[in-house]
């Protein structure tokens, strides 16, 4: 599926970011092309979350130095919203709990709101419902979950399904997933992974954060990063994975 | 000086101007009510207009109103059903009880309940012993200046008594109307609701007002309600305040709760440029459950007061307690919750949370919750947050690809919403979200 004639979408040049002050980032260099899975992994503090925060727009985060290009457009000048509407996707390592709003009213105000930024048609409820009804058999989330309010009550499995349920919703060019695989048992993992795997497709591409290397039995990347100290020190293919599951990351040097 | 100095001091005088001319003038009056006015209007005479040196007033300054001479209301205004439509409950054809300008209005009114279940007014109900079991035992008056006042002018009310085991599936509403009027009046509702042993009934007492010109009319609301609840009996009791932005409204509540009784609140402040709601629960018996939603949403130069004692003096009781306030502009909510749990009340379930929202940098929140247990086994827990919107919930909403307003907006109304989703009834559900809606921005 990879091929260096593949449309870059992504291209992240000696990236800096801080936050409160403290460096994080400290000169990160990515490219992502459509079609491809990257796996970025590294030790706790390593920077691994604070790069996909980056990329989505965190207002918390302070861009310090480095460029981002996404299609075309530089997008560290977009307001996060705006991001959404060019096609990124960031998948919440703790998504936020929203009471008294319903899950398909949420979501259908989410996918709404990007279709007149797209050009497309809107979706009235009851479209909508036969639409949403559609997605959800994708992370096989049963349809009263679309009745209750958006992730409250929600057991971390569950919150991590409706990730992606919003980002086969949202239909991303580029999903940045950090840490979906926390806190999930076998068989959610599974359905997530098995969720992501049918989003893919040749103008699509998946950033994955992830501590450990078992989400890469589900979804095979063809890059595997290491962060270490706000930098990828290494860069490698899944094997490199396999290898940092039983030496641990203490043997990578930049 | 000498000037200011008066003015502070005689607001004192200030509730004796609102004491009725005559106490006997109604027709067939009990003896019994006629003494219980006249003691009422004899601690009007002798309580202080509460001020801000008092602990229980302290942030709540109703010295404004002192400023403007409010009339009685003398008869009801000519009002349709079509004009009062936008309040009516389809749930709730079957007991409605209205009052305008605090005079029952019987045309506006509809009663047809199934057998057990009485709606009526006070004048109606004079020879029933309910009433004079009843009335001004529980909203006591002696140190109250407020109550006393309510109390001075009870002669027409709202009276609900649910026969022994007596269910009524439809909810009753007493619905109390102010309108445009040229000169400011002033309003002394009163509620009393006897639920015998074993029956069970929603309650939606509502307070609104009707303005034909755009200047939003001055009035003054004095409402008392008692609630006597007897053993294995429920009460779902809903109370909205929806008064026009220039009105004063002045609320209490007594609630008496006896063995394995349920008490569910739910109070909802939109309205009144000053408002004070107390809310006294008495756990009088053992195992009585109660469960306290509140909401204030405000926003310009309104103040609400809601003060809330949860009172358990005898053993397994439960109470669950939260109290939301969303402030915009220059608006200022208080919350005084007092939660005791006395020597007695062994095995006590209790817990208490006040959360705030502050939109505004010039809005103003004060709360203060307490908990006083002389019980030594019991779970007690309560907490109080003043917060801006959240960084990080704002954040998931924008890289949803919603804009910053859009987020906002809908953040705040899933705030308001968790409280509104426990009213009991769908049609003023609906209505009440709609009016968050409007009132903070359409989202969903």
């Amino acid at each position: 599926m990879i091929s260096s004639s593949s449309k870059v979408i992504l291209e992240v040049r000696n990236l800096s970011a801080s936050v409160a002050g403290v460096d994080i980032l400290k000169g990160i260099n990515l490219t992502v092309r459509a079609g491809e899975v990257h796996a970025i992994m590294g030790p706790n503090g390593s920077g691994k979350s604070t790069l996909s925060k980056v990329l989505a727009g965190h207002p918390s985060y302070t861009v310090t130095g480095g460029d981002v290009m996404f299609q075309g457009k530089n997008l560290l000048e977009l307001p996060p919203e705006e991001r959404a509407h060019a096609g990124v996707f960031l998948a919440f390592q703790y998504p936020i709990e929203i009471p008294g709003v319903s899950n398909s009213a949420f979501l259908r105000l989410a996918y709404n709101t990007l279709q007149a930024r797209r050009g497309g048609e809107d979706l009235d409820p009851l479209e909508f419902n036969d639409y949403i009804r559609e997605k959800s058999k994708i992370v096989e989330m049963d349809p009263s979950f679309l009745d209750r309010n958006v992730n409250e009550g929600f057991s971390g499995g569950e919150k991590k399904r409706n990730e992606i349920l919003q980002m086969a919703v949202l239909d991303p060019t580029l999903a940045i997933l950090d840490e979906t695989d926390s806190g999930l048992d076998i068989d959610a993992l599974r359905i997530v992974a098995n969720g992501v795997n049918k989003l893919m497709t040749t103008n699509n591409a998946v950033i994955m954060v992830t501590h450990y290397q078992r989400l890469l039995n589900y979804i095979a990347p063809d890059f595997v990063h290491v962060m270490r100290g706000g930098q990828i020190i290494k860069t490698g293919d899944k094997a490199l994975a396999l290898e940092l599951e039983t030496r641990g990351y203490d043997w990578v040097h930049a | 000086m000498s000037a200011v100095m008066q003015s502070v001091t005689s607001h004192d005088s200030y509730l004796t101007g609102l004491l009725p001319a005559t106490v006997t003038a109604q027709t067939a009056t009990p003896e019994w009510l006629t003494a219980l006015r006249a003691d009422a209007a004899q601690r009007v005479r002798a309580l202080p207009f509460p001020t801000t040196r008092d602990e229980e007033w302290r942030f709540s300054d109703f010295s404004l109103m002192c400023k403007t001479t409010f009339a009685p209301a003398i008869a009801a205004a000519t009002l349709t059903t079509a004009d009062i439509a936008p309040f009516l409950l389809p749930e709730a054809t079957h007991g409605r009880l209205v009052f305008v300008n605090g005079v029952h209005a019987q045309h506006l009114s509809s009663s047809s309940l199934p057998q057990g279940v009485i709606v009526t007014t006070f004048t109606a109900g004079l020879a029933s012993e309910t009433l004079r079991t009843h009335l001004a035992q529980y909203a006591t008056f002696q140190n109250e200046a407020f109550v006393a006042l309510n109390t001075s002018h009870a002669h027409d009310g709202a009276l609900v008594v649910l026969g022994k085991n007596t269910a009524c599936a439809t909810p009753l509403h007493v619905l109390f109307v102010s309108t445009a009027s040229t000169t400011p009046v002033a309003t002394f509702p009163r509620c009393l609701i006897v639920a015998e042993p074993g029956s069970e009934c929603t309650l939606i007492e509502d307070y609104v007002h009707l303005s034909t010109t755009r200047t939003a009319s001055t009035y003054f609301t004095n409402a008392v309600t008692e609630i006597v609840i007897a053993e294995n009996a429920i009460v779902r009791h809903t109370r909205l305040q929806r008064e026009s932005s220039s009105a004063f409204h002045v609320g209490h509540a007594a609630i008496h709760l006896s063995h394995n009784s349920v008490y569910d609140s739910n109070s909802i402040t939109f309205g009144a440029r000053l408002s004070r709601y107390n809310l006294n629960i008495i756990q009088n018996a053992e195992g009585a459950n109660c469960t306290l939603n509140g909401l204030v949403l405000i926003s310009g130069r309104q103040m609400a007061d809601t003060h809330t004692v949860m009172d358990h003096t005898q053993p397994n009781g439960n109470s669950a307690q939260l109290h939301k306030c969303i402030v915009d502009g220059g608006a200022h909510a208080i919350f005084n919750g007092k939660i005791f749990v006395r020597k007695d009340a062994q095995h006590t379930h209790s817990t208490q949370s006040s959360r705030n929202l502050l939109l505004s940098n010039k809005g103003r929140v004060d709360t203060k919750p307490q908990l006083e247990i002389f019980a030594d086994d019991v779970k007690c827990a309560h907490g109080a947050t003043v917060s801006q919107l959240e960084t990080e919930e704002m954040f998931y909403l924008n890289s949803r690809g919603l804009n910053a307003n859009t987020a906002r907006n809908l953040l705040i109304y899933a705030f308001a919403e968790a409280i509104i989703d426990k009213v009991p009834v769908n049609s003023l559900k609906q209505r009440l979200s709609q009016k968050v809606s409007s009132q903070v921005g359409e989202v969903v």
